[in-house]
């Protein structure tokens, strides 16, 4: 295993690394104008946080997805199953349940959708995109029946989780009133940290993992060389479906409470975050670090939006379609030139 | 995958079989549950005219967006092997340009409804035509190129509204929306037959469909017989364009006003199935218009019904979730195969029985 590692040092950076390479630097290019240029919050290490905190169950779900799509696939119902999670766990929590089997329920939750739509998807053979609109159609519409309105988590021990904050005296900054704001950095944030390591770890080390790449660059031969695909298939969806609950647990304790419109449109930013993190929809190609660093150029873009004075309602997602075609441009036209390289 | 001709006994319908028994059974559904169910009556609308009415006819009425767009993604779909995930968000921004072109003359006639909407036409043209050239030029998946509209298109449509909710209020848009005068048959329904009668007129007249699907099934082999490739995708994403724009003004009309957040939301998903119930496949090739428009009846036969079991708007996306789910396993290439393999058995039992009857 060291010996293949190091023979592909010599080697020039493959498809994967490249995209990562670039999404990253352009992640901090741009985080350095903006602090150069806007100042303001930019100087503080606290917006980081800030960014981290609010999108660390993004950070999750993109997690799963990018394993679905390096594996060739994609899974639509992750925003979804991420909302039924908060509200069921809201209301159990609210119904006096205990706070471990909140997040036995919430890992239940996506277990069960990634069981099923795996199931459907690998050993039926069912297209991916409707077998997961069906299940993003199902968790939103079991998000309604629960309740419509929104569901406050009125729970003492879930209340102390939830203040549990890590604080950071020396990278907190001085507020108007002379009184030091401490850095802080909720828990979720640890979670999601925890999740991208072990994701990289597993598509990095683990045989299932590079089974995953094998198949979405692949699928024929990966067969051939004996890698049982139909299995890896449903693992991928499985993981990227414990991943959903995970990330709804996360988002639970970031807003503390369910809402019927909880996570909406997030399946479509982290089919986003994977794409500039350089995963690539045709399987094969992408990295969950790419990923990470997606989701953040992601907020960073809307966060310099909303700083540097276009309040109108529509420059937030029109900045992010830019940057995202941008993206995509630049892939296409790195990769594209690649392959010509390799031809002569 | 490679297709064989199999056929199972009820199969002489090709890819229609599955959209037409789904069709039959919510049918037979509804006549167990309320035999009245399918009346037709006349009623007088507001301006007095005799007009059909009936859930027949809202089913017929209230899909005439889903198909038009279902015909366009259709052929997207054949061509380029993935879907237009944008189709919503660019009819927002269709109607925003109807609307506001109709705003900007000093009153409504005929005409101006005509350059409204041939204004509108021509962005959601562009806007395909961005979207194509992303997909045929630079080669991005579909699905990725048009996540860029999707991600901004309702934004667009806001700015071109200037931040509002502009209505129109004249009889020639509430014409297109509902009823015009004179004719008991509901406008949205006569433009659906009118776009698929010109659809069957461009296969009919030109190569069309033949070209899209052999770029469809192989692009670079279509490329070496002499068919342009890349304009056969980008003239297919321009047709979506226009579909667009003509269910955009439906829309529009339906209303008498232009909601950037809410007109024509999520019928993205609802075209993609809508094609997929149809029986096309969603990595391209060959490809049936028929099946996409029973398709789309399909999912609104279903709405109409779960509502009439006063299933709450919200709720309904749950049911419709599990029918689909029902509707591609019966599909499924595993299950056709392991039903043709009982049906292969039970006849192979059934004949050594009759071999052994006949022995004794």
């Amino acid at each position: 295993m060291r010996k293949l590692s190091l023979l592909k040092r010599k080697e020039p950076l493959s498809d994967t690394q490249l995209l990562m390479t670039i999404t990253i630097g352009i992640f901090f290019v741009m985080y350095i104008l903006a602090m150069i240029l806007l100042g303001g919050g930019f100087l503080h290490a606290q917006q980081l946080f800030d960014m981290l905190n609010d999108n660390a169950s993004l950070i999750i779900v993109s997690c799963g997805l990018t394993i679905v799509m390096i594996g060739g696939g994609i899974d639509i119902s992750v925003g979804a199953v991420t909302s039924l999670t908060v509200m069921s766990c809201a209301l159990y929590l609210n119904s006096g349940g205990s706070l471990i089997a909140s997040m036995l329920i919430a890992i239940g939750i996506g277990l069960a959708f990634g069981l099923v739509q795996g199931f459907l998807i690998s050993y039926l053979e069912i297209q991916p995109f409707i077998v997961t609109l069906a299940g993003m159609f199902f968790a939103r519409g079991m998000t309604t029946i629960l309740s419509v309105n929104p569901q406050k988590a009125n729970h003492k021990a879930f209340a102390a989780l939830r203040e549990k904050k890590i604080k950071i005296d020396a990278l907190g900054y001085r507020a108007k009133n002379g009184n030091l704001v401490p850095g802080t950095i909720e828990i979720g944030v640890v979670v999601a940290i925890v999740c991208v390591i072990l994701v990289f770890l597993l598509l990095k080390n683990i045989r299932l993992g590079r089974n995953i790449y094998a198949m979405g660059g692949n699928q024929q031969s990966a067969l051939m060389l004996g890698i049982n695909v139909k299995r890896t298939r449903f693992m991928s969806y499985l993981i990227s479906g414990l991943l959903s609950g995970v990330a709804g647990y996360v988002f639970l304790m970031h807003t503390g409470a369910g809402n019927a419109t909880n996570a909406a449109g997030m399946e479509m930013n982290a089919i986003a975050s994977a794409i500039i993190g350089g995963t690539l929809l045709t399987g094969g190609v992408g990295n969950v670090i790419g990923t990470f660093f997606g989701t953040l150029s992601l907020t960073t873009i809307k966060k310099i939006v909303v700083s540097s004075g276009l309040n109108a309602p529509w420059w937030q997602s029109i900045t992010t379609g830019g940057m995202l075609c941008f993206f995509i441009l630049l892939q296409s036209v790195v990769l594209g030139r690649r392959a010509k390289k390799k031809k002569t | 995958m490679k297709k064989n001709g199999r056929k199972l006994s009820f199969a002489g319908l090709g890819q229609l079989t599955i959209p037409l028994i789904a069709i039959a059974l919510l049918v037979v559904f509804n006549l167990i549950r309320d035999p009245g169910f399918f009346s037709i009556g006349i009623s007088h609308n507001n301006n007095g005219n005799a007009v059909l009415s009936g859930n027949i006819i809202s089913i017929i009425n209230g899909a005439s967006e889903l198909a038009v767009l279902a015909m366009g993604m259709t052929l997207v779909t054949a061509a380029c092997g993935g879907q237009d995930i944008s189709v919503g968000a660019a009819a927002a921004i269709a109607g925003s340009v109807f609307v506001k072109v109709l705003k900007a003359g000093a009153s409504i006639t005929a005409g101006t409804v005509i350059l409204a909407f041939l204004c509108s036409c021509l962005v959601a043209m562009i806007f395909g035509m961005f979207n194509g050239t992303l997909v045929a030029v630079f080669r991005i998946q579909p699905m990725i190129a048009t996540l860029i509209l999707y991600t901004c298109g309702r934004s667009v449509a806001y700015w071109i509204n200037g931040g509002a909710t502009p209505t129109v209020s004249s009889p020639i848009v509430t014409g297109i929306g509902s009823f015009i005068p004179g004719i008991p048959i509901p406008t949205p329904v006569i433009i659906v037959a009118v776009t698929a009668i010109l659809f069957k007129l461009l296969f009919r007249f030109t190569a069309l469909g033949l070209f899209t699907q052999s770029v469809g099934i192989n692009g670079s082999a279509a490329r070496l017989n002499g068919i342009n490739e890349k304009f056969i995708k980008l003239l297919s994403f321009v047709i979506l364009g226009v579909c667009v724009s003509i269910a955009g003004c439906i829309g529009v009309s339906r209303l008498g006003l232009i909601n950037h957040e809410t007109l024509l939301i999520d019928i993205e998903m609802d075209t993609i199935l809508a094609v997929a119930i149809g029986g096309n496949n969603l990595g391209g090739g060959k490809f049936k218009l028929s099946g996409s428009i029973i398709g789309a009846y399909v999912i609104q036969m279903l709405t109409i019904t779960l509502y009439a079991m006063k299933v709450s708007s919200t709720d309904v996306k749950a049911y419709k979730a599990v029918v689909i789910i029902l509707l591609v396993v019966i599909g499924s290439p595993v299950i056709k195969e392991r039903f043709a393999g009982w049906a292969a058995r039970l006849r192979g039992r059934s004949k050594k029985v009759s071999v052994k009857g006949a022995e004794e």
